[in-house]
């Protein structure tokens, strides 16, 4: 899990273009939008695109988007338990 | 009514300058980011979400930037402050990068940060987020550029009474080629002050070919 927690980190910094912003600088457990990393909501979009592309998941209720991008460990946990279904 | 152009900024590969005036070279760049990224650094206007822009996006904005450093928007009504701008690839170099990834149909995955700028005039709602800009805006198109165009354009809102200042200009990008000219015009009441009564251009078609072949 935690490697997949430094993975995610790398990835949502690429796709976002969070050019100041390290992997270090991202708590697992911080909130992702508001006051954590204050994305917006394209960056939602990229992140729904990031699952889809990086590992072939598909979010298919939009309901969901909230709490599997609460934060990396969330959508860590997510991509874990739907990639083993 | 007369208009006066009360600042201005260029920015071509390069360099940059505000008000006749060099505000930043560089010489040893390759591509279009490689220069303009360490500029908005050396700006230190503390705006993460510039990286997030398009190209064209970030050059507006930038030459914009340049302008409002001489410009206290705090004497203006943000309602009443208009932008004008203009080129001649609209959002073509965006939209390129939109289509890449859309071309191959067992790898579609199109980017909607990117598909969000496949509009010109989101330069214009760039700028105007940053400053809380609500007036009239248009983005226009032709060949190349055209200060008659722009010209009667932005005449027309001052004689309607629709706009108090105007942020006007040409800010055209495609494929690594980048030029922008950007011009503040207000009413002569409006403008002068102590500070810079010397340096006011008469908005006119003229000034405007002028400030737009020093580039």
């Amino acid at each position: 899990m935690e490697e997949l927690i430094e993975k995610l980190k790398r990835e949502v910094i690429e796709q976002l273009n969070l050019e100041d912003i390290s992997p270090e600088d991202i708590e697992a457990d911080s909130p992702l939008f508001g006051e954590g990393l204050g994305l917006d909501s394209i960056d939602a979009l990229e992140l729904i695109v990031l699952l889809e592309k990086n590992y072939g998941l598909k979010i298919e209720d939009p309901k969901d988007g909230k709490k599997i991008f609460h934060s990396i460990r969330t959508m860590a946990e997510y991509i874990t338990e739907h990639k083993k279904a | 009514m007369n208009q006066v152009i009360s600042a201005y900024s260029g920015i071509k590969p390069g360099q940059a300058w505000v008000n006749g005036g060099i505000e930043y070279r560089d010489e040893n760049f390759i591509t279009f980011a490689e220069f303009i990224k360490p500029f908005f650094k050396r700006l230190n206007l503390g705006y993460p979400k510039f990286y997030k822009m398009d190209p064209l996006s970030k050059l507006g904005f930038i030459a914009s930037e340049l302008i409002f450093k001489h410009i206290d928007l705090d004497l203006y009504d943000k309602k009443r402050v208009g932008i004008v701008l203009a080129n001649s690839s609209s959002s073509l170099d965006s939209d390129l990068v939109h289509q890449e990834s859309i071309n191959n149909r067992s790898h579609y995955f199109p980017s909607p940060s990117v598909f969000v700028y496949t509009l010109p005039n989101i330069m214009i709602g760039e700028i105007c987020i940053r400053h809380q800009l609500k007036g009239e805006n248009a983005f226009l198109i032709s060949e190349k550029f055209e200060s008659s165009l722009l010209f009667n354009f932005v005449n027309e809102l001052f004689l309607n009474n629709r706009v108090d200042v105007c942020l006007t200009g040409w800010v055209d990008l495609l494929k690594e080629q980048f030029e922008a000219l950007m011009m503040f015009v207000e009413p002569t009441g409006l403008a002068i002050t102590e500070e810079n009564s010397g340096m006011l251009l008469p908005f006119s078609e003229e000034t405007m070919d002028d400030l737009y072949k020093k580039m």
